[in-house]
């Protein structure tokens, strides 16, 4: 422990401003941006995609790109003043004193040299170690962070790690020198859910064991719940609120940290009939409405608000940025959202619209010559359930579990080693190419990034209009901008957005665009693949809402992969749990949610954090062990028994079925 | 690995056979025969009973089928036959020229290397400087200069200021290497020139990506100094491209370089091709058609495998 000292300050960051300077003209990214880290203390930054948290990290490292990124202000990091330090001087921070852990384990590692270089390289710059101490303290670190067989685990290469083993390797890289601050800018958010569980408690543990102060950059409000002593909200380059977590999580004093903790969808909330959303974008940066920045989307906006606010102290003990903060203390404002009551409904009388019966799909293994060898990849095994007209089916797992591949089998994109699929009663895998046609028109795919799923060749009007042409829906040209129209506005897009290209809309305009898409052939079914992951946090709860109203209004029926159980939970009213390719329990919504079977989804659940600090601080880290299985070694029996708390012998022995243990309410688990 | 090697030297056998099967037919649906050239090239009256003698003697009048067979037999056993002009075998002619070629091809990419290497990395650090603007005129200027221009400019430079030309009778480099360089490196500056400009362009714009990864960023965060992000993290991975780059550009300089051979007045690979065509003197063309695919596969496979040995993602099984 280092002894307390009068000034616990070790980062002070005042007034920071750092602009870019690029074609579109001055991009302002952050804007009198004020803080403290105290030693030994864990600081979240929170906010949405362009709020500037991640440029504040990067400027704080010095890491901003030289020739377009101007910083003004001042940082004293333990005394000295950063942005004047020549290069030099700086770079022996960097590492030594400051270290930074990154969002994509994927790409943070040098993929052509080994993990042990990548560990020593600090330790023989920063510290002058010799090769072999070097080399002693990365075993040391791996063992901290988890690695087992650290020795041999040097020498290899970053890809023969798994993702969330690779994050353990930069957090080993960060705390390699001891330093006296971490700034980690969404360690976890490319990471599954129980993988991020592993990680978070190891940052946290690790941080309060030696001392270390961390910044912590997330979106995501559960992390820093899990987390945080004290919270920074961001908005559009600027901070609006920061206090303790309880108090800006229990009493948020901004409009905008209210807004935003209404519209996640949440595990330890009932669930709400629909989600208070945030109305409106984020502004653009290179062109910010003058006053409040958040003005242009608050319900609360007054006159005053063409003003820019000043910080200003609140009941709470925090700060706030806002001219109605004392109102909002008293509790004369509160936020209403733009919810509109009305609850999708169960509606499961008659057949169903979708059935899969033993779904099955094996992938060969490919040697570089064609041959199998007889080899496959198990991605889906005897999955079954069914859909009916007008309800949504969350299908819900950590990545690899074979969610994705379903749906991909549904839409006919792979074709199935075994097992059936009927749609509305018709087989759609003995059915002719005619009938099969007819049966697409019905079904329809919403995907997951809305970046890279829109041609940008084409216009919206021509994207959102393209089934209409191919299926010659449209007797002519006329009809044919009508009806594009028509879909436009039904997901909330100004048809005069039809003239524009995918690159000129933001990232909900564009799902939005896929949803328009989709619902041009009139389907009764929709396939919504991590529809709302890519998005942030408040626009995913307008598409969300958006995504209910339809079904409402049209009748849909869903199939809701994701991974999010929050997500899956608002929105789902049966869930589907798989894992490593077989399904582990189905149920009603709340039924698994409020009382789940199977140890995996009791794992699941557990491991997700949710936005509130009190719940957060008191839940005994329970852990789950280890990673998924290979494909090329999958587990004897129970898919789940190499990571289940209460796998026995016979678990192991064979594989469980898929039994109805309460009334509607399966889970293939000897166990329960 | 080792497997991965073995069968993708088998491999190269379909590769050549075909390569074999096709310029055996290509060049028999091309009208005229070596006969013609040899007796009737230089305006002499010949009979046709001669020229028939001619051709019975050279095999021509063989059914085209029967050619084939012994063509393809002959491939099978590595013999490529007797040249139809100068009745000599027609790997003794290209062995002649084979030295002479790939020892330029070699030169011109040490050369190449040696300069594009600093070249590209200096004009990608310097990104939009004068540095940067200055390689990038050099380097067009190396894409848009041909060859043999090029070496015309060497040749006159080096009899306008010192009164001198290269020798242009070859000596081996065993014989001897003074002789043998002062005669090639004139040559392999002129190819090598073009050669440089393409890889240092390649490096510069692989090196600018690179530098954008996120593992350069993390090689700065960990606070490792600035050479060592370039030479350690950002190069090896920058030259991985630029390796494909290098290794089509040396097989082509292998067959392709006709004009400048004739400049410099080098008995090359190129200059038999072109003569070999000319004379349609059918072994020796299908024989160098051979060599050049052979260097091609070859090629190939030691840039595959130069790939594995840099990059550890790459193990082939």
């Amino acid at each position: 422990m280092r002894p307390q000292t009068a000034s616990a300050c070790l980062l002070d960051v005042a007034d920071l401003h750092v602009h870019f300077e690029t074609s579109r003209g001055i991009v302002r990214a952050v804007e009198g941006l004020s803080f403290q880290v105290r030693r030994g203390e864990v600081v979240a930054i929170v906010g949405e995609s362009g709020s500037g948290k991640s440029v504040s990290a990067l400027a704080v490292m010095r890491l901003l790109p030289r020739l377009t990124g101007r910083t003004r202000g001042r940082i004293l990091f333990d005394g000295k003043s950063l942005l004047d330090l020549d290069d030099e001087a700086m770079r022996q921070i960097r590492g030594r004193d400051i270290s930074m852990i990154f969002q994509e384990p994927m790409t943070s590692l040098n993929p052509l040299l080994t993990v042990g270089l990548q560990i020593t390289e600090p330790l023989t710059i920063h510290l002058g170690m010799s090769d072999e101490a070097a080399r002693a303290r990365a075993v040391e670190l791996l063992q901290l962070v988890g690695i087992p067989d650290a020795e041999s685990r040097l020498d290899q290469y970053p890809h023969q790690f798994s993702g969330g083993m690779r994050q353990r390797v930069m957090i080993a890289i960060g705390l390699a020198c001891n330093p006296k601050l971490i700034i980690a800018d969404e360690p976890t958010t490319a990471l599954d859910v129980t993988i991020q569980a592993q990680i978070l408690e190891l940052m946290k543990e690790l941080s309060r064991k030696l001392d270390i102060a961390l910044i912590v950059i997330t979106h995501n409000l559960g992390v820093v719940a899990r987390y945080a002593d004290r919270v920074i909200v961001m908005y559009a380059a600027r901070m609006v609120e920061e206090g303790a977590a309880e108090a800006v999580f229990h009493r948020p004093r901004h409009p905008y940290s209210m807004g935003l903790l209404h519209s996640v969808p949440r595990l330890d909330h009932p669930r709400g009939a629909r989600l208070e959303t945030i109305e409106g974008l984020v502004p653009n940066l290179a062109n910010a409405p003058p006053g409040c920045r958040f003005g242009p989307r608050c319900p609360f906006r007054i006159e005053a608000c063409a003003e820019e606010p000043e910080l200003l102290p609140t009941d709470t003990g925090a700060q706030a940025r806002c001219h109605r903060v004392a109102e909002i203390a008293e509790g004369r404002i509160t936020w209403a959202g733009s919810g509109v009551a009305g609850t999708a409904q169960t509606a499961r009388d008659g057949g169903a619209l979708l059935s899969v019966r033993h779904l099955t799909k094996h992938f060969p293994v490919r040697g570089r010559f064609g041959s199998s060898g007889g080899r496959v990849v198990r991605a889906v095994e005897d999955v079954s359930f069914d859909i009916a007209p007008g309800e949504t089916l969350g299908l819900v797992g950590e990545s690899g579990c074979g969610k994705t591949t379903v749906g991909r089998l549904i839409l006919r994109l792979e074709q199935p080693t075994g097992g059936e699929i009927s749609f509305a009663g018709a087989d759609m895998l003995t059915a002719s190419a005619a009938e099969l046609q007819a049966i697409r028109r019905k079904i329809q795919v919403i995907f997951q990034d809305p970046y890279s799923s829109l041609n940008p060749r084409m216009t919206v009007g021509q994207i959102v209009g393209e089934p209409l042409h191919v299926y010659k829906l449209s007797p002519d040209a006329k009809a044919a901008q009508a009806r594009v129209a028509e879909l436009l506005s039904q997901v909330g897009l100004r048809p005069e957005l039809g003239e524009r290209y995918p690159h000129q809309l933001s990232g909900g305009q564009r799902q939005r665009v896929g949803i328009a898409r989709a619902l041009a052939l009139e389907p009764s079914f929709i396939v919504c693949d991590e529809a709302v992951s890519a998005l942030d946090v408040s626009i995913q709860g307008q598409i969300i809402n958006l995504l209910e109203d339809l079904q409402r209004r049209l009748g849909l029926a869903y199939l809701f992969i994701a991974h999010d159980l929050a997500v899956v939970r608002h929105i789902s009213m049966r869930v589907v749990v798989m894992y490593f390719g077989r399904v582990m329990e189905v149920a009603d919504r709340d039924a698994i949610y409020a009382d789940a079977l199977h140890p995996y989804t009791k794992v699941l659940l557990d491991a997700a954090p949710v936005p509130d600090p009190t719940i957060e601080k008191a839940r005994a880290p329970r852990l789950i062990q280890g990673e998924l299985p290979s494909h090329a070694a999958p587990p004897t029996g129970c898919v789940f028994n190499t990571r289940c708390p209460m796998a026995s012998a016979e678990c192991r022995a064979t594989v469980p079925p898929l039994e109805e243990k309460r009334p509607g309410h399966f889970a293939a688990c000897i166990k329960v | 690995m080792l497997r991965y090697t073995v069968n993708r030297i088998l491999l190269m056998i379909p590769t050549l056979l075909g390569v074999a099967v096709l310029i055996f037919f290509m060049l028999r649906v091309v009208p005229g025969d070596i006969v013609e050239v040899k007796l009737r090239g230089d305006g002499g009256s010949v009979t046709q009973e001669t020229i028939e003698a001619e051709r019975k003697r050279l095999g021509l009048d063989k059914p085209w089928h029967e050619q084939f067979v012994g063509w393809m037999v002959g491939v099978a056993t590595l013999d490529l036959g007797i040249s139809m002009w100068t009745e000599r075998p027609v790997v003794e002619e290209m062995a002649l020229r084979l030295e002479l070629s790939l020892e330029v091809a070699i030169l011109a990419t040490i050369f190449a290397v040696l300069i594009a290497v600093p070249l590209g990395t200096l004009a990608a650090l310097f990104r939009d400087t004068w540095i940067d603007y200055l390689m990038r005129i050099m380097t067009i200027g190396g894409i848009s200069i041909p060859s043999f221009w090029f070496g015309m400019i060497i040749m006159l430079s080096l009899l306008a200021l010192f009164n001198w030309l290269p020798p242009i009778t070859f000596t081996s480099i065993y014989e001897d290497p003074i002789a043998n360089l002062t005669q090639l490196i004139w040559p392999a500056l002129a190819v090598g020139y073009r050669y440089c400009a393409v890889a240092a362009r390649m490096i510069r714009s692989s090196l600018l990506e690179v530098l954008n990864e996120d593992y350069i960023r993390t090689a700065r965060a960990k606070g490792v100094f600035e050479r060592l992000v370039i030479s350690r993290h950002a190069l090896r991975n920058a030259l991985l491209p630029a390796i494909t780059v290098i290794g089509l550009e040396f097989t082509f300089l292998i067959g392709g370089l006709v004009v400048t051979e004739q400049v410099f007045n080098l008995n090359g690979i190129g200059q038999l091709f072109v003569q070999s065509v000319a004379r349609n003197d059918f072994t020796l063309i299908q024989g160098m058609v051979m060599l050049i695919a052979g260097f091609y596969v070859l090629v190939n496979l030691g840039i595959d495998l130069l790939y594995a040995v840099f990059d550890p993602r790459i193990r082939y099984e």
